[in-house]
């Protein structure tokens, strides 16, 4: 009996979500296959990478590479601007670290300046994080939401404590998207969604967080999360979990031992700066292979590699 | 393709007997489909019955022998939906017509990774070997013989009988895999794999299932699938559609586990052959080859892939005992948590990161996470005194600070009370608020 090929292609498709505005606006989701088989039927529109940009920035100590590609921009908007060159990128994420009030404690005024500055450096879609800080983020997020009117950016995320602040403020108030963060259960992360729908939330303006984790460290929940939340929206066309996926890597893969431990303190392990690539780069395969429709990564080696592998398998 | 109970009930003869003892005919079937019983505890079953039954409940991907290591043998395409059973396999890529530094510099690196992570030792599993028309038998045979001295196992392709011959001939024991089988070679390749795992190759899937038909025609069923094929897009369709022909389309003639090589896919890209080694590793890869293996890649996709083939209903433990970082001795102050391989990896790194000398006290909670355990009473003031006189710990530590873990703050009082002269300090609820508590602890 020889062999004949049988494509595996669904009714029920993942939602698809318009990010950013005019020629440079990207659309996620839309797949009706399983995670990256475009062999079963031809993507709509391909997972995207993103690259994330910090208020503060990086700490280069041991990425000579890191420190040569950002070196000569002196404000936030010079590095945003040289992120949104890398071949690949898609999509720059504004990470607001430095308003956390256990740091720098920057003010809403000096974070809505920053992202202003970001907005002008570049026309990729903008996705904006904040500092983890339930409250500071509510606000920041509400300020940055009306001085970026104009732009139709992401906002990652809203979660349990803070979704109806962030769902009204950002995707009621100016339509925006938000990014519905919930802690690697698929429970959770319907629930969240469905919260967020039943406060006037659309479900077009909903990206998911289903939570992210580094090879080696629970990766195992994440896969499975994902794993789940694509069978269940694609098998039994369960709209409350057909929201694009939307992973930040670069957030917990550049602060395992991995990527941290320098040189001088364990020579065998080799280059700082190689070891936290590969980790992005392995993490970031992973998640998508599980079914994330986009990926955050810090790492220009990494966004080329990873944006390389997804235009391979297109 | 699995049987249901009511296929099964309709081969039995309906009597109720017993002597298979269970009570009715109806739930002898109903076991059986579940796998709880073999259908030849029936005594009335027919030849042709039980002939047609053990076909259809043959295991639907059959379990390959790789030296020490199992592949395949796999009954679900997602972990979730049961358990994945037989992790893969890394290996580096050598071939005979690469220059011998290279080939030198790939082993060197190569052996350098051997480390212990969770009780499981990671290293370079296998070396393939490739040894083309290009070159002759002789320099083939000789590479075989050098990547041999590794004392990894070995899987040779070959493109011809005759190399296969003298790389045999020269590394004999050490090779596991005879790879390079295909339409045209099949007979001879089947000749000299004798014993060993054949590895099948073809131009496309149909190809390679025709060959696969005919080697098991033939009375071989230790194979292998070279799913690489000429382009990554190719490679990752052919990985899919081989896994999904075996669990999910009964195709039993793909029930085999598969070999993908990366750096054929991405040359000398090893950002690429990263980032196709982590897809392969969750996407049905079972022998995962790259160019070499230096920390910076095995970190990653080591704990990848210990992460991944973990039972779903056992949770991953480290051993319970004292782990002192940053250079802790008996001076130094002392933390306590639980031995869930998570709660390790993520407190000990952030303990790392502070840079404070400190004793990480890791005692034995069942392998769950602290308020799991506590709440299941593997996590108390009394498991932690046992964790102290089993260690002795009371007399090799003279800082007598102990931090504990903020969720499990309610401890504090019985534990007081049940290790005098220690100052129990309560720590933070989660690790990454641990690198300025200590930084600011007095």
């Amino acid at each position: 009996m020889g062999y004949t090929v049988k494509a595996q292609v669904y009714k029920a498709a993942i939602q698809e979500t318009v990010l950013g505005t005019g020629e440079k606006a990207l659309t996620l989701g839309g797949m009706n296959t399983q995670p990256l088989c475009s062999f079963d039927q031809a993507w709509k529109n391909a997972p995207a990478v993103g690259v994330e940009v910090s208020d503060i920035p990086f700490e280069t100590e041991g990425l000579p590479e890191l420190a040569a590609f950002y070196a000569g921009c002196d404000s936030f908007g010079a590095r945003v601007a040289k992120a949104a060159g890398i071949e690949g990128a898609k999509f720059v994420c504004l990470h607001f670290e430095g308003a956390d009030p256990g740091g720098e404690n920057k003010s809403v005024e000096d974070i809505v300046a920053l992202a202003k500055e970001a907005a002008a450096a570049t026309d990729l879609p903008l996705v904006i994080t904040g500092c983890k800080n339930v409250e500071k983020d509510q606000a920041i997020f509400t300020a940055i939401s009306d001085a970026l009117s104009d732009r139709n950016p992401l906002f990652l995320s809203a979660r349990e404590e803070d979704y109806k602040t962030v769902g009204a403020a950002c995707a009621m108030a100016n339509g925006h998207k938000v990014g519905a963060e919930s802690a690697v259960d698929i429970n959770l992360a319907k629930q969240l969604n469905v919260l967020m729908t039943q406060l006037g939330v659309a479900p077009a303006s909903i990206v998911m967080n289903i939570g992210s984790a580094a090879a080696g460290y629970g990766f195992e929940y994440v896969a499975s999360t994902l794993d789940r939340v694509k069978s269940a929206a694609l098998e039994q066309n369960d709209n409350m979990l057909q929201m694009p996926i939307m992973t930040p890597v670069a957030l917990e893969t550049w602060s395992v031992k991995e990527a941290l431990m320098n040189e001088a303190d364990m020579p065998e392990w080799g280059s700082k700066e190689d070891r936290a690539v590969q980790m992005e780069i392995v993490t970031a395969s992973a998640c998508l292979s599980c079914g994330s429709d986009a990926v955050i990564l810090r790492h220009p080696t990494s966004v080329k590699t990873i944006a390389a592998m997804i235009a391979a398998m297109a | 393709m699995a049987l249901k109970g009511l296929d099964i009930f309709k081969l039995t003869p309906k009597t109720n007997c017993k002597e298979c003892g269970s009570p009715t005919c109806m739930a002898f079937s109903m076991k059986v489909a579940q796998g709880a019983l073999t259908i030849d505890k029936c005594p009335h079953m027919s030849a042709e019955s039980l002939a047609k039954l053990s076909a259809a409940t043959e295991p639907p991907m059959k379990t390959i022998s790789v030296g020490e290591n199992k592949l395949g043998g796999e009954t679900v395409m997602l972990r979730h939906e049961k358990t994945l059973v037989n992790r893969n396999l890394y290996g580096i890529f050598l071939c005979a017509n690469m220059p011998e530094e290279e080939i030198d510099k790939r082993i060197s690196e190569s052996m350098k990774v051997d480390y212990e992570r969770i009780g499981e030792r990671m290293i370079v599993e296998v070396i393939y070997v490739n040894a083309p028309a290009e070159q002759s038998p002789e320099t083939c045979a000789a590479l075989a013989k050098k990547a041999a001295a590794t004392g990894r196992d070995l899987v040779l392709e070959a493109a011809d009988a005759d190399r296969a011959k003298a790389c045999l001939d020269a590394a004999g024991d050490a090779i596991k895999v005879l790879a390079g089988a295909k339409a045209d070679n099949w007979e001879s390749f089947n000749a000299l794999a004798a014993g060993k795992v054949l590895g099948v190759k073809g131009a496309d899937l149909s190809e390679i299932h025709d060959t696969v038909e005919k080697l098991e025609a033939a009375g071989n069923k230790n194979l292998i699938i070279d799913v690489t094929g000429g382009s990554i897009k190719e490679a990752f369709a052919n990985a899919m559609r081989v896994r999904r022909a075996a669990l999910k389309e009964g195709d039993r003639t793909f029930g085999y586990p598969s070999i993908v090589n990366t750096a054929r896919l991405a040359r000398e890209d090893r950002h690429m052959q990263a980032a196709l080694a982590s897809l392969f590793t969750l996407r049905y890869g079972s022998i995962v080859v790259l160019d070499s293996m230096s920390y910076a890649e095995a970190l990653p996709l080591y704990g990848l892939r210990q992460n991944i083939f973990t039972d779903p209903q056992k949770p991953m433990k480290v051993e319970p005992g004292v782990y002192p970082l940053n250079g802790a001795d008996e001076n130094s102050i002392c933390c306590v948590t639980v031995d869930f391989a998570l709660t390790y990896f993520v407190v000990s790194g952030e303990l790392e990161r502070s840079g404070v000398p400190i004793n990480m006290f890791i005692t034995d909670a069942g392998g769950y996470s602290v308020l799991t355990s506590w709440a299941a009473g593997k996590f108390s003031a009394g498991s932690i005194e046992k964790f102290f006189k089993e260690f002795d710990i009371d007399n090799k530590y003279k800082n007598k600070v102990l931090i504990l873990p903020g969720k499990v703050a309610v401890l504090k009082g019985e534990l007081e009370a049940k290790l005098p002269g220690w100052r129990i300090v309560v720590g933070t609820t989660e690790a990454i608020q641990l690198v300025r508590f200590l930084r600011e602890f007095k």
